[in-house]
This record gives structure tokens, sequence and C-alpha cells, in this order.
């Protein structure tokens, strides 16, 4: 028996910290713990409602523009505005554009190296590699001469003595199992990706300025123009770039990202039947299609899926959402065992661990800088997969038809969705989904461009004193991560409170008053650890999710500790 | 030059490891150019540069990551010159940056204590993020040590500390919330770190920054919040595009509106550019895409000493710009700058003051081909808000 610790967990964003206890040959139990905080408490309190974002934005430069779009969408709530279409296009423009940058950097930056050793590079035949590549894709950096050349790239870096980031991982050990060829195929398009990325969020610029952290949302809509006659704003030029963009996004996703997560996963089936977890799946739904509110024309569906039971979508009842921390660095004025609403939501920082520099983490009582987000009291997963699964179970044909059809190429059944790899299969099946999506939305721009309608942003509620003297506003959006709320009460014109629940909180978030573990910690629990000393399996599960830490612990909440003694009252 | 610049020896140049993959000459020229540009350095310098990068060794680089958003670890990813992948496999060795290593718990801090052993004196740390000072440091942990524990460690050996991004550069937004987060040079003594300001940091600009320090074996001319001049030197609302609106008098007056449209200033919606040192107008961002201001909103002022307690609230308009045709004063800027929280203000204002004064000086070459400023003006350095940020200088 083994205490296993990994910390830092890297490849990801922010600072993790798993503790497993590994008893023969796979993890008994697990602990998973954030280990940063940055308490921005009482900072938007006070603060203009309409640049919450600005502030909000800072939560995540990995999950850029998602807090910006949570934080208006709070706001347009509680003031009762719904922005013009054009402004919603160009949102889900900007989401679409993230959620597919952001999945391919995910699994060849941050997840891929834990199934592909880059060393077997050096090994592998470079005409098998192009064989191989071929077989399962028309892209056209194929060629025997084109995998030689990556190959010496490889070499010469592994000969300077200087391995730069991919220096002392788990190379070599039993757990991977790729030929070498498909270990040089992988790490060509690793390289690959990285250029690619870069490229194609320049449709962040074009829209919002900038990338990370775009700057162009306003309360009411976006600040960037849309007039076919004017230089300086979304014009039919700036339509031309994002119209060369989008095939780019499309042919590397379909011709590269989607076809190696499937050669990947097959050598990898068992992973198919590991890290569950609890089987429950929360997506609050989101990109618009028609009213901000009318959840009926999201791109995502909201729904719940309870114990992997497809047949059934659940409604959302955003009232049942609450954060526990009877595990977690914090107090409640109502004491350690309470759940509270977000509206009514407490930060009140108080550590509790060891003092460091420590080995271990006291796992009995608190350990972690998370809270425990809870539906209805149930633990819930969130992200691509818990979305995908409500698409599914909703009968949106697009996705049911993109999971049965990759199914029936892997040979696995629906209950395989249910796992590691199933996070991996989602985060890439909804990038091809998103596709469609930021084509139709790029037209529907043109089109009302083209038509005279120019509307970016709804300036009725601009200023504040056409605000009423109290509001509230809940700014639900689904992240690439998985589902995101802004709660906001406004009252004379200021924030008087503010509260996210973010996607890695519901994953990534530690045990609860009634001992219920977190989807992370639920998830490890049978993972089969060959060597301790070298966790690379624990590293495939927590990497399934795309834990972002700085967005899990509370980083913007307004209320304070003084500010709650008042309000508990 | 290897000597010079205290890297260590070993194989592999970068003109080496480019050719050995087949880049061409002619485009690490181009890079050796569009690097001498961002320098603001004159077009003859391009061969110094290229001589000292065709027999320079690849430097050791350690990243660490804080109280951060990973928004500067983005913003390195979204480099154009050099590309990324070029950076991080041809012209650094990258062994500690835990957002993209491969290596993690264990493996990973045995490449951090490899670095910092056999390396001592010889490596560039970069910063990201803000260091908790408060409650013994036990609101950042990594490998259950203190941020602060790390850092000191770290950055006391290295050769060159640059702090990217306005976190790691004086606490940022975190400064403001309770956990006692500062900029590394001023959590940790005696280190003088390069200022990457911004929210983030450009990447173009962190790129010439080390090609220059690579190059003339010093860090290029800084500022007095040890921001290199190159790219802090000059007002934002000197060098935007919309500036001529702003002397005839075409304002945005609305959102929305036909000003908008038509792309006029931005003054009037809150806009920051009138006090703000950044050369976002002129290397933009996403390999030259766009800038904020070209997207409609204005700037809020992520460049600037303390922004988000002095620039906030964004939308509230600069009050005392001299309108039409009357080109703004440093003094009149920087006493509007202040705003918020009274304690700080009138330190700040007189501390940006000071440094537009301070950025009236003209840079020039030096016959050893380092970047040197002219005598200053009239420093005024207790003046200079956040007070122990580093003043930059390494060597």
């Amino acid at each position: 028996m083994a205490k296993v610790v990994v910390d830092p967990v890297t490849r990801i964003e922010g600072h993790l910290r798993i503790e497993a206890q590994v008893d023969g040959g796979a993890v008994t139990d697990a602990w998973s713990s954030g280990t940063m905080f940055r308490g921005m408490e009482l900072i938007l309190q006070d603060k203009d409602p309409r640049e919450a974002w600005i502030w909000a934005q800072r939560i995540c430069g990995v999950c850029t523009t998602v807090h910006a779009q949570a934080s208006v969408v709070a706001v347009e709530e509680a003031l009762g505005i719904d922005p013009p279409p054009n402004a919603k296009l160009i949102r889900n423009l900007i989401s679409g554009a993230q959620y597919i940058q952001d999945h391919v950097i995910h699994f060849y930056h941050l997840h891929a190296l834990d199934w592909v050793d880059v060393t077997g590079c050096l090994t592998a035949d470079p005409a098998k590699t192009a064989a191989l590549a071929q077989s399962i894709s028309p892209w056209p950096l194929s060629s025997t001469a084109y995998f030689t050349e990556v190959q010496a790239r490889v070499k010469a870096l592994v000969d300077s003595g200087q391995l730069s980031i991919f220096t002392n991982g788990y190379w070599g050990h039993p757990a991977y199992k790729l030929p070498p060829e498909a270990d040089l195929m992988a790490v060509a398009h690793y390289i690959e990706a990285l250029s690619w990325q870069r490229d194609v969020i320049r449709l962040h610029a074009v829209l919002g300025g900038k990338n990370p952290h775009p700057q162009t949302y306003l309360v009411g809509g976006m600040a960037t123009g849309v007039d076919p006659n004017s230089p300086n704003v979304v014009n039919p030029v700036r339509l031309d770039l994002m119209a060369e963009i989008l095939p780019k996004m499309r042919k590397f996703v379909e011709e590269v990202y989607i076809p190696d997560v499937k050669a990947i996963a097959s050598f990898y089936p068992e992973w198919f039947a590991l890290g569950a977890g609890h089987r429950n799946y929360l997506a609050y739904g989101g990109l618009p299609n028609g009213a901000q509110t009318d959840t009926a024309l999201y791109t995502f569906p909201r729904g719940i899926i309870l114990d992997g039971d497809l047949s059934t979508v659940h409604e959302v009842d955003p009232t049942k959402i609450t954060e526990a921390i009877a595990r977690s660095y914090y107090t409640y004025p109502s004491g350690q065992d309470a759940a509270l609403h977000p509206y009514d939501g407490v930060t009140n920082p108080k550590y509790t661990g060891p003092t460091p520099p420590y080995q271990e983490l006291s796992t009995d009582g608190q350990y972690s800088w998370l809270k425990a987000p809870r539906y209805d009291g149930k633990v819930m997963e969130v992200g691509p997969l818990a979305r995908m699964l409500v698409a599914y179970g909703a009968g949106n044909e697009q996705v049911r038809a993109l999971v049965d059809s990759t199914l029936a190429e892997l040979k696995a059944p629906a209950t395989a969705l249910f796992s590691t790899l199933g996070r991996v299969a989602a985060r890439a099946l909804e990038s091809a989904y998103l596709l469609d999506w930021m084509d139709t939305w790029l037209n529907d721009l043109a089109k009302n461009m083209n038509g005279g309608d120019l509307r970016t942003v709804d300036t009725s509620r601009w200023d504040p004193s056409t605000w009423p003297a109290e509001a509230q506003g809940w700014g639900s959006h689904e992240a690439p991560r998985g589902s995101l709320g802004h709660w906001v009460k406004i009252k004379d014109q200021k924030i008087a409170n503010y509260q996210a629940v973010v996607p890695s909180t519901w994953n990534a978030g530690p045990r609860d008053q009634n001992g219920q573990t977190g989807p992370y910690e639920a998830s490890l629990i049978g993972t089969p650890v060959a060597i301790p000393e070298q966790p690379l399996e624990i590293l495939r599960t927590v990497h399934s999710f795309d834990p972002c830490l700085a967005c899990a612990v509370h980083v913007v909440d307004a209320t304070g500790a003084e500010k709650v003694r008042v309000e508990v009252l | 030059m290897a000597d010079d610049t205290g890297f260590p020896g070993g194989a592999g140049t970068l003109v080496e490891a480019l050719a050995s993959r087949g880049v061409s000459r002619r485009r690490f020229l181009q890079f050796c150019s569009s690097m001498t540009a961002a320098l603001a350095l004159p077009a003859s310098y391009t061969p110094r540069i290229v001589q000292a990068l065709e027999t320079q060794v690849k430097p050791t680089v350690v990243w660490l990551e804080f109280q951060d958003c990973a928004g500067n670890t983005e913003s390195l990813l979204r480099s154009p010159h050099p590309d990324v992948a070029q950076l991080v496999l041809e012209i650094l060795s990258l062994p500690y940056h835990e957002t993209i290593m491969a290596a993690a718990g264990t493996q990973a801090e045995a490449n951090l204590d490899d670095v910092v052993r056999n390396l001592a004196g010889k490596y560039v740390a970069i910063v990201e993020g803000s260091i908790p000072t408060a409650d013994g440091g036990i609101y950042c942990t990594i490998g259950g040590r203190t941020a602060l524990d790390i850092a000191t460690q770290v950055t006391k050996s290295a050769a060159l500390v640059i702090a990217v991004g306005d976190c790691a550069w004086d606490g940022g937004f975190v400064s403001l919330g309770p956990t006692g987060g500062k900029g590394v040079g001023q959590a940790v003594s005696g280190i003088s770190p390069i200022n990457m300001a911004g929210c983030p940091h450009n990447s173009v600009n962190l790129a010439a920054t080390i090609v220059h320090y690579l190059t003339f074996g010093a860090a290029p001319a800084l500022d007095q919040f040890g921001r290199p001049l190159f790219a802090y030197g000059h007002l934002i609302h000197d060098q935007c595009e919309r500036r001529s609106h702003f002397d005839a008098g075409r304002f945005v007056e609305r959102w929305g509106d036909q000003g908008a449209l038509s792309g006029w200033c931005l003054y009037k919606m809150g806009c920051k550019g009138p006090a703000t040192n950044y050369n976002c107008s002129i290397v933009r961002w996403n390999d030259g895409t766009n800038w904020p201001i070209g997207a409609g909103h204005g700037c809020v002022g992520c460049a600037s000493p303390q922004f988000w307690a002095q620039m906030s609230p964004f939308y509230g308009r600069l009050p005392n710009v001299e309108m039409i045709g009357v080109d703004t004063t440093a003094q009149t800027i920087g006493l509007v700058a202040v705003g918020g929280v009274a304690a700080l203000t009138a330190v700040h204002g007189v501390g940006v003051i000071a440094r537009m004064q301070r950025n009236k000086r003209k840079a020039g070459v030096a016959p050893d081909g380092t970047v040197v400023l002219e005598p200053p003006a009239g420093p005024d350095a207790s003046a200079e808000t956040p007070g122990d940020a580093g003043t930059g200088g390494t060597n």
C-alpha cells in the first residue's frame, strides 16, 4: 500500500495536487486539492456592474472570454437586456473559436503526452509512419520526407542533451502502448498544433482586439461594430479574414484531431472502461441562437443525466445549486456543514492545512481551496462529456449521428462514454459539432450586415439611472470545460454581491459534508498504477477532465467576511 | 558571446538547430529583422543580432507560475516570431513550465532542482503571477512549498529574472485581495526583474527582450519600473490610429453610434490610452491582427502601475485631457490618471508625472551596442509606485 502524491499536476492551468492511496496496483482512494487562492473578496463589491466582466475575465487566461461572457449575461439578465442578434452572433463566434482552439490545445499539448511516448519517435520508421498517417486521413503533411524531418528534429533535441519541455517525462513507462510510428505521427501533430492554434485564434483578435483576454464585450452587446462601408469595424474585409480562418479550423479538426483521437484511443481500449466516476452529468447549456433566455434554441441543450441513464434528461432548476465547504479551507457563518446557494454565497478563507513545507495533506480534515458544488445535494460532472450526453439524451440529431458513428467505429457500446477516454472523445466530437455552427454564425452575421442590420449593442440600459434600485441576475454559459455560472446582485447601481461557480470547481472539488467524493476523486478509484513513483495512469484520468484550477478557486467573489457578518443576521 | 552572457556551452546553436529541420536562412533573417524592429533599433543592428544568435547556444529558461491565470503563458503560445514550437524546441531550453512540460510531480520538481543546482547564475527565470506574502504564504503552494520559498530560491540564482504580466510585476489585481499578493521584485529582496507589464504581456516584447539580452549581453534600457523602454516608452494615445479624430474633436458619444461605426476616438467612452504607456498599437496582437481600440473598445490601461486600482472605473472619462488640436501634456494626464483609492492617489499621480517626464528622454545606442538613455531630466524616485518594484538591469 502506498500514498502517491502528484504535485504539481502539470499540463493543466493552475495548481492542483492529487493524493491517492494505491493498493494492489490500483487506486483505492483519492483526494483532489487546489493549492492556490487569490481571493478577490470585496474587490468587485461596489464596482460598476458594467465593468465586472473586465475583472472577471482575469479569473482565467486559458478559459479567456468565458468569464467575460458569463459576467455580461448576468448583468444583462439583472437589467432585463436581451442583446441584438449581431452581438450574440459575435459572442458565439468568439465562444466557438475558443472551444475549438482550446480543445485541440488540450488534446495535443496538455493530454497527449499521457498516451504518446516522445522517445518512441526515435525508433519509428518514417515510411511506415507516412503509411499510417495516410491510412487514417487525407491531411497533406504525411510524406516520408516530412516525418523524416520531424524525427530529425526530435533527434536533434535529444542529442543536444537539452530536452526542454520534454525533460523527465515518464518515457519508457510500460503503460505507453503506441507503436513508434504512432508516436512519431502524434508528435508531428503536436508541433503542427502549436502553430495552428496561434493562427486560428486570430479570429478573437478580429472580433475582440486580442487574445488572450479579448476586449470588446459590453453590457448590452459588443463594442465592435458591423458596417459594410466602414474600414474600422467588422466589414467585408474582416469577414473575409474570418472566412479564411474557419476552413483552417475545420480541416485540422476533421483531418488531424479527430483521426488522431480515434487512432490513439484504439490502442487503449481498456480506458473506455476506466475513470467513470459518479455518472451524474450537468449542462446549463448555452450559445444562444435566439433570445438569451430561450434555452430551446441553445446550441448546447440544458439538462441533467443521472446515474448514466441516457433515456431521461432531467430539467435544471438553478435554485438547487449549492456549494459546500466542510472539507475546504473556508468557513460559513451558518456552520461548516451548511450548503449555500451562490446568490447567498460566502467566501471566507481559513487555512487549516499543514504548515509548508509539507509532505502530506490532512486528508481527514479540510484539504482544498476549492469548494464543493452540488446540485440537489448530488455530485455532478460538467464538461464536454456532460454536454454531449445531455444533447444525445435530448435527441439532438447531429450529436446522435456523431456519437453513434464514432462508437460504431471504435466497436464500443454507449456505456463506453462514461470513462476517461469518453471525455476525450466527447471533446473531439463537440469540436466537430461546432464547426457547422461557426459557418452558420459567420454567414448570419454577413447576411445581417448586408441586410442593413448593423446593431451590435442595446444601450437603452447603459445609463445607470435607468436601472431599478435592486436587481439580480444569473449569467449561465457553457465554457469549454463545462457549465459556468456567475450570479450578481446589484443595488443602487453598484455590485452588492458577486459569485462565480466554475466548471473545474464542479469537477475538481473535494468531499462535501456528507462525505461524497468529488468527480476527480471518484473517477480515480480503480485506476491502475503500475509504478507508484511514475503515476502516469493517474494523470490520464485527471487530464481527461482538462483541469483549470485558476478558475476553480473562488477568485472574484464580492462577498467578503465583513459583508457577510452583516448580511447573515 | 556565450561566455559574455554567462550561458553554458553545449551542442547546437540556434542556426544549426533551425538548419537541421530545414528552416531557411531567409526565415531566420526575417526573424532577426522583426526583432530589430520590435526593439526600436536601427535596421543596421540586424547583422549584430544575426551574429549573436548564430553563435549563441540555447539558454535554459525556467517559467514559474504562482497566483496566475496563465494568460501570460497563453500569450507566449501566441508568439508569432519566433513560432512557439521553435521557441521551446530550438531557441530556448524550457525544462520547467508547469502548463506545458511533460514531467509532473516529483519528476517536475527534479527538473527545477536540477537547473538551480547545476546552472546557478546561468539561467533565465521567468515569473508569472503574484506571490502571496500574507499568513506564511499558504495561499499558494507547489509540491508542499510556498510560492515565496520557490521564487526566492529560483530567482536568486538566476542570471536574469523577467516578470511577465502585471501580477508578477506589481501584484496585479491579486494585490487588492487578502493574500498579500506581490510582484516578484517586491516579494523577493535583492533581485531586479525586467517587468513585462500588461494584462497579459505581449509575447513579441518578451521575445525581443530575450533577443536583446542574447545579442548585447544586457537588458534593454528600462524605465524606473523596470519596463523596457522600447515597449513602454510611449503613450498609446500618441501612437493611436484614432488620434486624428481626437485632435479633430470627433468622438464616440454612445456605444454603437455613427462615431463608433466610423472609428472615432473612444476617449469619451473611458479610453485610458491618454494615460497609458505600451506599444500595443504598434506591435498589436496575434501576429499583428488587431488591438483593443481596433475592436472598438477603449484601452483599460493594463500596462500602467496598479492599473486595476488606478484605471477603474473603466468607463469613466479621464478628466482634464486637453481637447481639440492641443497636444496633451504629461502633467495634465498624469494628474488625471488618479482615481479611486485616496491613499494611493497622491503618490501615484506624482509617479505618473515622473514617468511621463522620464519618457521624454531619448534612448540611444552606445558604441558597445547597448541601448542607453540620456541622463534623466529630474527623476523623483520617491514618487514611484509600486515603490519596491525592481528597476531592472541584471548584470
